[in-house]
């Protein structure tokens, strides 16, 4: 097997200290290979995003890693320290995050938006700049890119917000994509299109995707294997196909049971 | 109390801005168009559509919240558009709604306390500070919440418990009707499924009426009988659950069937055209 481009190794993660600590990760064990859309499956509170977040080193406030580590291509992410993670985050490394409309600047045209963080990022010239960010909106199939530069976010829908963070974030060509649970905000049919942009993407570009959502449905579709985040703990891991027919562990039937419930039925008397 | 649905909408077209078509730059935009919808009593109705159906307009529309440009909207009989004063207020109590956000929904400054304390101070009922306290308190029980979140505020509470606290506040004045609009969107499927069964039993024990808004079909199944889809503020199917889940007859409803994401592989899932029409964004319209 080649060497994993994410390794997460007996990670624990605390909130607050000494006795008061509450522990919110407990050992958490999971490797993704390079290209591989990896899901991280979970109820709210499993933990699943704080993985994310120990990943690109942005652990909120008083949380901190207290066992384990992380590792990107081999690289201990603990050891390259902050000015290290910054060289790679937003190019190498970069997220994709829940909510559009909070991570989107609610005063600035998009266009602003995305050249800044090509600038930032990636170090392009002004012009130089101006023209890739109309190139990634193409890219990510929004239609008149030149026209929508000019806009600002709430002249945008959900999924076409959600479009402009996805191609910031393969704009740098990144080998891992975090993606915090890119569709939870989205209708049905703006999340297929979402997905489906997503695997084009990475499948483009070779990036690999820790796919963090609580919807079974939705790994299914997308990914290629998933781990089961229960309580802080990994319950479960393996390929898509394996969990889904013969899940080992109760929680993760559980999870299965609670998702595409009724419209089940359905698609057994369609075909 | 009369016979027939409970609420009707008729012909119901909303519009927004403003109601009369203008001659200045903003030509008048209907949001929802000619919309008949009729809600048996006790019966619990699912509205389905994608962002930009005019779902939550028309949700707003039969609690009496966004007037009709055309048609019109009828509570137990009247009309909500010539109800006026006392015989409104009187209306009001009997409807209520549930938002999607439970975020904003709550006054983040009030404790959940306060919160449910005021729809009983707006409407009068109860006297005294201990009287509704103590109702505050039985509503809590009645949604599953320990007394102790009284004194809490919203941001100490989990998305799932401020559901709870939305659906608390909506029956808190013991209406008849209750819109809710995509209230378990954004929550994970456990605390969905949670949410849902609250609903389902409190609807039984209360004898609710309910509209039950969301893009997500296999919600609407698990709570609804009849289910009315929309397209572009227009109704484009309407009928039994059971119907038009398993035999859709408009390729919108079925566009939104199989864009649902069931736990099974299917790798021609992600390809398989839309074969809804694309709602355009918002800035290409009006």
């Amino acid at each position: 097997m080649t060497e994993p481009i994410l390794r997460i190794e007996g990670l624990r993660v605390a909130i607050g200290r000494g006795t008061r600590a509450v522990p919110i990760l407990r050992g958490v064990d999971l490797a993704v290979a390079p290209g591989e859309v990896h899901g991280l499956v979970g109820e709210s509170g499993a933990g699943k995003s704080m993985i994310g977040r120990a990943v690109l080193g942005l652990l909120p406030g008083g949380a901190r890693i207290t066992a384990g580590t992380v590792s990107y291509g081999g690289l201990d992410m603990a050891a390259i320290g902050p000015r290290g993670r910054q060289r790679l985050l937003g190019r190498e490394i970069a997220l994709v995050p829940q909510d559009p409309t909070a991570a989107l600047n609610p005063v600035r045209r998009i266009g602003r938006q995305i050249t800044d963080v090509l600038r930032l990022r990636l170090g392009l010239g002004r012009a130089e700049a101006a023209r890739r960010a109309v190139e990634i909106l193409a890219e990510t199939a929004i239609r008149e890119p030149e026209r929508v530069v000019q806009q600002y976010p709430h002249e945008l829908s959900g999924g076409m917000r959600q479009r402009v963070l996805i191609g910031i974030a393969f704009a740098g060509r990144p080998r891992l994509i975090v993606a915090d649970e890119p569709t939870t905000a989205l209708d049905v049919t703006a999340q297929r299109e979402i997905l489906r942009l997503i695997r084009q993407l990475q499948g483009r570009y070779g990036s690999a995707v820790l796919f963090i959502t609580h919807d079974l449905g939705v790994v299914a579709k997308i990914c290629q294997r998933v781990t089961v985040l229960h309580a802080g703990r990994v319950v479960e891991e393996g390929d898509i196909a394996g969990i889904l027919q013969a899940p080992r562990h109760a929680y993760t039937g559980a999870l299965l049971a609670a998702t595409g419930r009724a419209t089940a039925r359905r698609r057994s008397r369609r075909r | 109390m009369t016979a027939g649905p409970l609420v009707e909408a008729q012909a119901l077209t909303v519009a927004v801005p403003g109601q009369s078509r203008g001659f200045g730059r903003r030509a008048r935009r209907d949001i929802v168009r000619g919309v008949d919808l009729a809600v048996p009593r006790g019966g619990a109705v699912g509205l389905v559509g994608e962002s930009g159906s005019g779902k939550t307009t028309l949700g707003r529309a039969l609690v009496g919240l966004a007037p009709p440009a055309a048609g019109r909207v009828l509570f137990d009989g009247a009309d909500l558009a010539a109800a006026k004063g006392p015989a409104l207020r009187a209306l009001r109590a009997r409807m209520q709604m549930i938002f999607q956000d439970p975020q904003s929904a709550l006054n983040p400054r009030l404790t959940i306390g306060t919160t449910l304390v005021r729809p009983l101070e707006a409407f009068g009922r109860l006297e005294g500070r201990r009287a509704r306290r103590a109702r505050a308190a039985e509503l809590l029980d009645l949604v599953g919440l320990p007394g102790d979140a009284l004194d809490r505020y919203p941001h100490e509470l989990s998305g799932g418990q401020r559901q709870r606290i939305g659906i608390a506040r909506a029956v808190a004045l013991e209406p008849d009707f209750i819109v809710a609009d995509e209230i378990v969107s954004g929550l994970d499927v456990s605390t969905q499924a949670q949410i849902l069964l609250l609903l389902e039993d409190l609807r039984r024990r209360l004898g609710l009426t309910l509209v039950f808004i969301s893009h997500d079909l296999s919600v609407v199944r698990v709570l609804c009988d009849e289910v009315v889809v929309l397209l572009r503020g227009e109704v484009v199917e309407a009928g039994p659950c059971a119907a038009v889940f398993d035999a859709p007859r408009h390729a919108y409803t079925a566009a939104l069937l199989q864009a649902v994401p069931l736990p099974e592989i299917d790798p021609a899932w992600l390809d398989r055209p839309a074969l809804a029409a694309q709602v355009p964004p918002r800035a290409a319209s009006g």
